[in-house]
């Protein structure tokens, strides 16, 4: 092996070179496409941040000339990009952009995929990296891995191949292991790019800074200090226009099973040796391996009811267009976890999402145990309450500590105050939106905020069971009222102590 | 998506007044906007402290709010009117009139400070506080005010500074590296490279393309002609980025700067130029040759650099490097945004350039 010499040019670089490289996004005309990734594209051109030769091919099932796609691309940038577009950039970006048509599974059309991909590459006048990016419906995942690979689009001398695999990443623990095993079948490990777009997430990241980067709470940060973690994901809409997803997935594997329980791995993980993308997977991988299933006492299902929400009647889930009259299927999922392990063995982890709550707000409480000795209880206050340290995800972003503190007045009365870290308050920069940041983490190789395979089998290892039973219990489920901070069964999963914190 | 947003404006102002009396107001029109909605949350990021003469105010304004989202959090503008003898101020809190619910709406404070020169030599003490304590504190005095920006380095953890506004180059790097004596410089002649950069190092990123970083035998920089600094401070980068010994260059009268540096395996020819043709400060274009027979041209174009490349086989392609101009308000937020973080290579690039005047 020829031994890279070093390129002294890159340092001090805020943004390193990423090899030239040509996106395929199969389902580049869909709903992901239009609101996500072209803006996501486009903002990454307007920053300079895209590679220095990037080339673009949307492949989906719709006609269209090079041409049309072209211009809705851009409108879809229009549309949906968190910045205004500079046409100029707008054009470049997309002037060299090929559309292939075809079904995914039409083995005619990955010839013509292959086609333009090598016509870049004679563009360009070297070997492209290639990346796919699989923004389909899941069940086309393994159908375009395969043909990738029966054309010989996985793997290319002197060029990197990359997939990006949109979730869900299986709707079972036998899916999740049978999608593994055809796409390991045809790519390396090394090559594959599950998307958890929450790990592309700001304040996400923040955690591993916020953990590892200070040596206050690593103290505290375990079974001795902390009574109970809560991760709370909640929406105050509906479906929406979804109901043909929603109604086959549900809340559990909307989001618990992916989003929630890799919030949960950061917050629970060791520090990892170094943060590789290897070293960073590794850690969150055990702690999944340390947390049963839960057992039937331990989980909560509920759907809304009809309700009001921010002042309007609203229908519940079984009066939503396209969904089934007699689903069963879950808008609201609680669990409690433990995570059998030296650190974290006996506290209690509550994890619950929902549609139609009282208010959108994804955060995770760390309550601390109390003081042990309450000394100003009898000063006619609400008295010390146990410290608790709130990350929120969305939509004020930041860090809050909640402390006692003395009430001002001649009296020693002692109430709960908040100390506030908020990203709008404090950093300058917007954050990026997680695409941009997971498209280009694919593009240069970088697998840290994406899930590896031991990894997705190993939530579903936890979560599989639950929806097994769910799926197994016929019958309506317990109702919530829309605008309501959910279903009165989910205070059952508590131990004596604990409180929920308000929606 | 970003958009011009609808605000009002809380606004304290008062006539030979105190330093004392306007953090004062502050604290009050803070008071006052919580009161209004609690959804409003001062931004604390950074304390931005401008030195402006002012007959030039409207400009450095203009320019200010172009920076956008990179905008400090408190602005104090000191603006000096020769003559002037008391202190005049006005303090702003710009109020968005549109909040969520649930939201957090940061509020950003702006102070104009009407001074005189005689304030100038002991501005700390007045500056002093009204700066927010425990947030990094950015000094930029376009308009020169030596000694004003020397009475604040005491209180200033970062100069904000352009290179490109010194007539003689030689001055320039004179000046920077006093200032870097005492406090860290982010000079946006420097960022104004940073796209030409980037690109010179992508294009030489590909392994079999790193052995040739060794093999180039000539660079060209064109720029506009009131910034012949930008050129030496990117040919004074590869130069500490490559290890090459550099001398000073020839100069004639039309502005062109010609020399050699030495390097282990052969001299790599220098020419900066100046383009006449160029409206905006900064970098016009480049060329970067190798003994190897490759070729690289960048030149500004429509949505980004327009890059030209030819191989030993003397096949030349031609493409565009995606990118938006920032302009002079984007390169004035870039040098904002640039004060919280540090770039270990400007300063080894600095020394260089200067060994080329």
């Amino acid at each position: 092996m020829v031994e890279l010499l070093p390129n002294p040019l890159t340092e001090g670089l805020e943004r390193p070179p990423v090899h030239p490289t040509a996106l395929v996004i199969f389902g580049g005309t869909g709903d992901l496409s239009r609101r996500k990734l072209l803006p996501a594209l486009y903002n990454l051109a307007h920053d300079g941040a895209l590679p220095e030769r990037f080339y673009l091919v949307g492949v989906s099932r719709s006609k269209l000339p090079d041409a049309e796609f072209r211009t809705q691309a851009a409108a879809a940038v229009r549309e949906f990009s968190r910045r205004e577009p500079d046409p100029r950039v707008l054009d470049a970006l997309f002037t060299d952009a090929r559309y292939v048509s075809g079904s995914f599974d039409d083995e005619t059309m990955y010839p013509r995929l292959s086609e333009a991909l090598d016509g870049f590459d004679e563009q360009a006048g070297q070997r492209l990296n290639r990346a796919f990016y699989l923004s389909t419906s899941p069940a086309f995942f393994p159908v375009i891995v395969r043909a990738l690979g029966n054309h010989g689009l996985t793997e290319r001398d002197g060029a990197a191949i990359r997939v990006i695999i949109e979730k869900p990443f299986g709707t079972t623990l036998a899916e999740a292991r049978a999608l593994n095993k055809t796409v390991l079948g045809v790519l390396d490990e090394s090559q594959v790019f599950r998307i958890d777009h929450y790990l592309g997430k700001e304040t996400v990241q923040n955690m591993l800074a916020f953990r590892f980067a200070n040596g206050m709470f690593e103290p505290l940060w375990n079974r001795n200090f902390i009574a109970n973690v809560q991760i709370t994901a909640a929406e105050d809409i509906g479906i929406g226009t979804r109901a043909g997803y929603y109604d086959n997935a549900g809340a559990l594997r909307d989001l618990m099973q992916n989003h929630m329980m890799q919030l949960l791995c950061l917050l629970c993980m060791e520090p990892p040796v170094d943060f590789s993308a290897h070293e960073i997977r590794n850690e969150k991988v055990k702690v999944l391996h340390a947390i049963a299933p839960p057992e039937p006492d331990q989980t909560v299902r509920a759907q809304y009811a009809p309700g009001i929400v921010a002042g309007t009647e609203v229908p519940g889930y079984l009066g939503e267009s396209g969904v089934r009259e007699d689903s069963n299927t879950e808008t609201f999922a609680a669990i409690g976890l433990r995570v059998e392990n030296w650190r974290w063995a006996g506290v209690p982890f509550y994890l619950r999402t929902g549609k139609r709550l009282s208010r959108k707000v994804t955060e995770i409480a760390v309550t601390l145990r109390p003081v042990p000795h309450q000394a100003f209880n009898r000063e006619g206050s609400v008295g010390v309450q146990p410290n608790q340290l709130v990350f929120t995800v969305q939509p004020n972003e930041g860090v809050t500590l909640k402390l006692g503190a003395k009430i001002p007045g001649t009296r020693m009365r002692v109430r709960g105050v908040n100390m506030e870290f908020l990203y709008g308050t404090t950093f300058l920069s917007q954050s990026p939106e997680a695409y941009e940041k997971l498209i280009m983490d694919a593009m240069r190789g970088d697998a840290t905020l994406f899930t590896r395979n031991d990894e997705v089998e190993a939530q579903w290892r936890i979560m599989d069971p639950v929806v097994q039973r769910w799926e197994a219990e016929p019958g309506l489920l317990p109702q919530y009222d829309a605008g309501s901070g959910g279903p009165a069964e989910v205070e059952g999963l508590l131990t004596a102590d604990d409180h929920w914190r308000a929606i | 998506m970003d958009s011009a947003e609808a605000k009002t404006d809380a606004v304290w102002q008062a006539q030979d007044t105190t330093p004392a009396a306007v953090e004062a107001a502050l604290r009050a029109l803070l008071t006052e906007a919580r009161a209004r909605s609690e959804s409003y949350v001062p931004a604390r990021t950074l304390n931005l402290v401008c030195i402006v003469n002012r007959e030039y105010s409207g400009e450095v304004a203009n320019r200010l709010r172009g920076v956008g989202r990179f905008a400090a959090s408190r602005t104090v503008v000191c603006s000096v009117t020769p003559g002037r003898t008391t202190l005049d101020a006005t303090a702003t809190i710009a109020l968005p009139t549109q909040t969520k619910a649930g939201m957090h709406t940061p509020l950003r404070e702006t102070v104009v400070l009407e001074l005189g020169p005689q304030h100038l030599n002991h501005l700390e003490t007045i500056v002093d506080p009204l700066v927010v304590t425990d947030v990094a504190t950015v000094v930029w005095s376009p308009h020169d005010h030596p000694d004003a920006l020397d009475a604040l380095l005491g209180l200033a953890q970062v100069v904000l500074f352009d290179s490109v506004d010194e007539p003689e180059p030689a001055d320039a790097v004179a000046r920077v590296r006093g200032l870097m004596e005492r406090s860290y410089v982010v000079d946006l002649g420097w960022l104004r490279t940073t796209p030409w950069r980037e690109r010179i190092a992508a294009t030489f990123d590909p392994a079999k393309l790193r052995p040739d970083l060794r093999l180039i035998s000539n660079l060209v920089v064109r720029h506009h002609p009131e910034s012949a600094i930008a050129g030496l401070l990117l040919v004074g980068w590869m130069a500490s980025r490559l290890g090459w010994e550099l001398s000073p260059l020839a100069h004639d009268s039309a502005g062109t700067r010609t020399g050699r540096a030495h390097t282990r395996r052969q001299d790599v020819a220098l020419r900066l130029q100046a383009d006449r043709t160029m409206t905006v400060r900064g970098l016009a274009g480049l060329e970067v040759e190798t003994a190897s027979g490759r070729w690289l041209r960048l030149d500004r174009g429509a949505g980004g650099l327009r890059a030209r490349y030819r191989g030993p086989r003397q096949n030349e392609r031609e493409w565009t490097v995606l990118g938006a101009s920032r302009g002079e308000s984007g390169i004035l937020g870039e040098g904002i945004r640039q004060a919280l973080l540090r770039d270990s290579t400007y300063r080894p690039a600095l020394l260089k350039a200067g060994e080329l005047v």
